[in-house]
């Protein structure tokens, strides 16, 4: 379940962001893109979570191998933590959400509604959608957003773990989260697109702008 | 995929789901019209088949834009794109929990609104049979409608400008069924030209509905 990525271009609204990345995700490995706030960290991990098509380059990966979690945590206000979970996991054909609601010390709150919970008990909510998607490699969009010190350690031991059984992950995020010597770490800032030029250039296909 | 229908089924019966909207809606057009045209029984039951169809062709359109905005806000619609299910599935999905949430109920109900609008006797039959064949197709398009302005804030409008012109043909057809049904003439043409329709989009539309959804998600 290696990801490549070669030679990528990707573009928001039209316009190229990022250019020329190239990385590979090995089975045990993770990889935290760093950036400043608007580079493009998003539209990569979109792009590799197969949402929107690269302008140029590949994404390889087995196509079932990715689970995607990003700023939304896709919640339903209405329906328990445990009835949420349960959905999950029936989408993705796998059986149990016990595992996933200890991981994030969930197992309390799993009868109240998903309305009801805070922004950090939401966001480790939507964390634990992961365990119940037994895919491989995990796509993480700032996941650590609105969670205190003690779930951030929650969330990290979760990836160790994911980590230790083989799985990956791409991590954007900003924070250190002490995955030890499995996490290789790229900053995505020199890929930065110029403006006017290469193949990805506004020019390029126009319609894409209003797509 | 039976999943997302039980949670979607789920969604819509509990507490600000929407269930009961378009029932609603359809119940205060047909007790509001006698008032509008005056309660003469001959009238109202001349014009009550085409009465019916366009209220529950109006009380459909009401809930069509949240078949995909609640789940495009809360980022569902990312996560369902990049899960197993083929986005045809959840858009055929989707569709199916609408008609369920509003058609159903409005072909159950017809026949009492039926009775306020004094529809002939023998048009019962054929307003329901017209409305269970018909319904399924406004959802169907619904759901295209609602993939194509998925993303828009305050698409309402634009998806009604989208939606309407393609619910023409259905309400012609369907509208016809009913009349005839109540005339007490031959409604086999307009009923499999329903029907027709019908068909033809529950084959087509997904497609389209999932390819529109795939580039609005970008």
């Amino acid at each position: 379940m290696t990801l490549t990525v070669k030679d990528l271009t990707i573009s928001r609204g039209g316009i190229p962001v990022l250019e020329g990345l190239n990385f590979t995700v090995e089975p045990g490995r993770a990889l935290v893109l760093r950036g400043p706030n608007g580079v493009g960290k998003t539209t990569l991990l979109r792009t590799v979570a197969k949402l929107q098509p690269p302008v140029e380059g590949e994404v390889i990966c087995a196509p079932d191998a990715i689970a995607y979690a990003a700023h939304s945590d896709g919640l339903k206000s209405t329906l328990t933590v445990s009835e949420n979970l349960h959905f999950w996991a029936d989408v993705f054909g796998t059986k149990g959400i016990d595992g996933a609601l200890k991981g994030f010390d969930l197992e309390a709150l799993a009868d109240r509604a998903a309305g009801g919970l805070s922004a950090g008990q939401k966001r480790r909510l939507g964390l634990a959608r992961l365990l119940v998607t037994g895919r491989p490699l995990w796509v993480l969009d700032e996941p650590t957003v609105s969670l205190d010190v003690a779930s951030v350690e929650m969330f990290a031991d979760t990836v160790r773990a994911h980590l230790k059984q083989g799985g990956s992950a791409l991590i954007a995020t900003h924070i250190d989260l002490g995955l030890g010597e499995d996490v290789d770490v790229l900053d995505v800032g020199p890929y930065r697109a110029k403006p006017g030029q290469g193949k990805g250039a506004f020019d390029g296909d126009f319609d894409e702008g209003f797509l | 995929m039976i999943a997302l229908l039980v949670r979607d089924m789920r969604l819509a019966m509990r507490a600000g789901g929407g269930f009961g909207l378009g029932l609603a809606f359809f119940l205060i057009v047909t007790v509001l019209v006698p008032f509008g045209v005056g309660p003469e029984s001959g009238l109202l039951a001349k014009i009550a088949p085409g009465i019916l169809w366009l209220g529950a062709l109006l009380a459909c359109l009401l809930s069509l834009d949240r078949i995909f905005a609640l789940d495009w806000e809360d980022g569902s619609l990312d996560l369902l794109a990049t899960s197993p299910l083929p986005m045809e599935g959840v858009v055929s999905v989707k569709a199916l929990a609408h008609w369920l949430t509003t058609g159903l109920p409005l072909c159950l109900a017809a026949p009492l609104f039926g009775l306020l609008l004094s529809l002939p006797e023998a048009g019962y039959l054929w307003l329901i049979l017209s409305l269970v064949i018909g319904t399924p197709a406004l959802s169907v398009i619904g759901t295209f409608g609602a993939a194509l302005t998925v993303g828009l804030k305050r698409g309402g409008l634009l998806l009604s400008l989208l939606v309407l012109p393609l619910y023409v043909p259905t309400l012609i057809f369907g509208a016809e069924v009913a009349r005839r049904g109540a005339e007490g003439l031959d409604t086999m043409t307009p009923l499999l030209m329903l029907g027709g329709i019908t068909c033809g989009t529950i084959a087509l539309l997904p497609f389209a509905s999932a390819l529109v959804l795939r580039v609005n998600l970008r």
